[in-house]
């Protein structure tokens, strides 16, 4: 369970980060609609700059299933090659 | 280079004076994303961009309807861009006896869509190239056969750049040389194409959103126009003053090959017109032995427009070498291995560029090329002439020592003029002038070859190309201007622009009394000028009230019936 904690608090500085938002705090059930600044465009930019962070990539499957914030770690996870 | 996130946070800038412009994007695929990374990439080079984007998939509905949005937004550069996916569908649909004339079929489709605007509303054109895809059904062999893909899609690329080799006003954004430099796998992703249609990653995007703006900014006459170089350790291996010139590393020598290989791409912009000066730390004599006597250099003397070589600060050379050539500091670019210097240099110049050059010297090249640092709309027959004309300039600053007075001087110099109306040789200088002058430069407005090509047979315009050659040497083309009749039997001025080269030579009264002599002949009896201000035309503020105008209204009147010719020293061929 430690590592998805990790995980949700790396990921959160990367929304902050990219939305340029001090005060976004994550869950693992936060969905887009909790955060105004979350739409489409900024979707992409999030998966490209965690895939960055992570050093990995995501499937385009992996991306279309994600519900929450919890099926990102979810995906990050499922990665053989991901290190914290 | 600033990514794109770092980009997107200039959306949030207060955006007073930055210059407005109006872009238009049309594309064959979703375009949301290159409109934010267009939009942020102009305010980042000091541009208020309105940008005009269709839904995609509509450029030939937006392009063929007079009245659509695209023709209301008025705008100054449209960027064309088509996707290579979008084409590479059309391609598989296409009936296979058909393929071996795709490429000159879509040719003719662009072709028929940049027509249309070019008549319509005359913008400059940005087109987008096509990056490659070879989907391997032929492997090696497509490259040779012409009714496959890949053969098809380099050709149009290639139909693309000879359809704007004629056309000052049709532009490639080179996304084929974008793709080879950052390689595929880092302009594509294939996980965001599927899920959100994106045919090229962020990366990708935001070194296309860059490309863009080197096209508008040399477009804007935001243009290198010189390379100030260091030596040691810069364009050869070694220090000359501790090594001697038998060791430092050129040629075969150690890890010459870097450094010739250097310089070869310095000898070529030179050839292109950049100028070329030198600002060492070094004794002059030792400096430039190698220049002189080394079997390997590349680069001779007779290649460098100005020489400095002295033991004083980086920053006060570099400001004595921009006197002499008179170009603007941003104009210039710095090359020097050593990051104190580059920081000194940065710190106290403004506007100078100065590339962090990679720690080894065999990455020079690789990563000058990736800042396309030497962006231009065109060249003129003179371009390869310039060094010879600086170095004649720097001869006539030690022949001007000699005089104790300026007018002594200019006497002696031996000035011819010659006048000729816009014509098919100059008009690629002409164009290039009204590009590259932003000091002298009364209204500063950026004219292409074909602006001035429609003059010729345009009974309101009168253009006027100056040249200048003396004693030491010829000029060239350095002064246009161009007036335009006017209500009342009066001329307009609509552009004075003059090369900064030839300043206070008098070129000014030479040219008024052409001028007015010219207005007698077609029966005008007043010149009408105007001065717009810019950052940089400042020397020009009080052009016309020193030629004797007087302002009404903030425009300049000259009478032409009681004008007294003004003394000049320049003689008329």
């Amino acid at each position: 369970m430690i590592n998805r904690e990790i995980i949700l608090e790396q990921i959160t500085i990367i929304f902050r980060d990219t939305l340029d938002d001090k005060n976004i705090v994550l869950e693992e059930n936060t969905v887009a609609h909790d955060i105004p600044e979350w739409d489409s465009l900024n979707h992409i930019q999030l998966v490209v700059a965690i895939e960055k962070e992570f050093k990995i990539r995501f499937t385009a499957l992996e991306i279309q299933t994600w519900e929450n914030i919890g099926g990102i770690i979810d995906s990050l996870l499922s990665k053989s090659s991901l290190k914290i | 280079m600033k990514n794109f996130n770092e980009l997107k946070k200039n959306l949030k800038k207060d955006l007073s004076g930055h210059k407005k412009i109006n872009i238009a994007i049309l594309g064959d695929t979703s375009t949301q994303i290159l409109h934010t990374v267009i939009k942020a990439t102009c305010i980042e080079e000091g541009f208020d961009a309105t940008i005009y984007e269709t839904d995609f998939d509509q450029i030939e509905i937006q392009a063929y309807n007079k009245t659509s949005g695209l023709y209301a937004s008025n705008p100054d550069y449209i960027v064309l861009f088509f996707a290579t996916q979008k084409l590479q569908k059309k391609f598989y649909k296409t009936e296979k006896s058909d393929r071996k004339n795709f490429s000159l079929n879509t040719l003719n489709q662009i072709r028929s869509i940049t027509d249309t605007l070019h008549s319509e509303i005359s913008p400059h054109i940005i087109i987008f190239n096509f990056p490659e895809i070879n989907d391997q059904i032929y492997g090696s062999f497509g490259s040779k056969y012409d009714a496959s893909f890949l053969f098809q899609l380099r050709k149009l690329n290639h139909l693309l750049s000879e359809k704007c080799l004629n056309s000052s006003h049709l532009h490639i954004c080179d996304l084929s040389t974008l793709q080879n430099q950052l390689g595929r796998m880092q302009t594509f992703h294939s996980s965001t194409y599927v899920n959100a249609d994106m045919v090229f990653s962020l990366e990708m995007f935001t070194a296309i959103a860059k490309s863009t703006l080197d096209i508008i900014n040399s477009l804007q006459g935001k243009i290198k126009k010189c390379i100030i170089i260091d030596l040691d350790n810069t364009i050869w291996g070694g220090i000359i003053g501790d090594d001697g010139i038998e060791n430092i590393q050129i040629g075969g020598l150690g890890i010459g090959k870097a450094f010739t290989d250097f310089q070869r791409w310095l000898k070529e912009l030179q050839l292109r017109g950049i100028i070329l000066a030198v600002c060492s730390k070094n004794n002059e004599t030792t400096a430039k032995d190698p220049f002189l006597n080394h079997p390997d250099m590349v680069l001779k003397i007779n290649d460098i427009s100005v020489f400095v070589a002295n033991w004083e600060n980086k920053a006060s050379n570099i400001r004595n070498i921009q006197k002499i050539l008179n170009v603007g500091f941003d104009s210039i670019v710095f090359l020097d291995d050593n990051p104190y210097e580059r920081n000194m240099v940065r710190e106290n110049i403004q506007g100078i560029t100065v590339p962090e050059l990679p720690e080894d010297p065999a990455d020079y090249l690789e990563y000058l090329y990736s800042l396309n640092l030497f962006e231009t709309t065109g060249i003129s027959e003179e371009d390869g002439e310039r060094t010879k004309q600086y170095q004649t300039e720097a001869l006539r600053f030690e022949y001007q020592k000699i005089f104790i007075n300026e007018d002594d001087f200019i006497k002696n110099l031996e000035m011819k003029s010659r006048i000729e109306n816009i014509n098919a040789f100059n008009v690629p200088r002409a164009a290039q002038l009204s590009q590259r002058s932003n000091q002298f430069n009364l209204r500063t407005l950026r004219y292409a070859e074909h602006d001035l090509i429609a003059m010729i047979d345009n009974v309101d315009f009168h253009p006027f190309c100056f040249y200048l050659e003396d004693k030491f040497g010829d000029h060239g083309l350095i002064s246009l201007v161009i007036l335009k009749s006017n209500v009342n039997n009066s001329l307009f001025i609509e552009s004075w622009m003059m090369s900064c080269r030839v300043l206070k030579r008098g070129m000014e009264n030479f040219i008024l009394n052409v001028l007015i002599e010219y207005a007698n002949s077609i029966n005008c009896s007043k010149l009408v000028g105007e001065f717009i201000p810019t950052q940089k035309n400042e020397i020009v503020k009080d052009h016309y009230l020193n030629l004797g105008f007087q302002e009404k209204d903030k425009l300049w009147f000259l009478d032409t019936n009681d004008y007294i010719a003004k003394q000049t020293q320049i003689q008329k061929t």
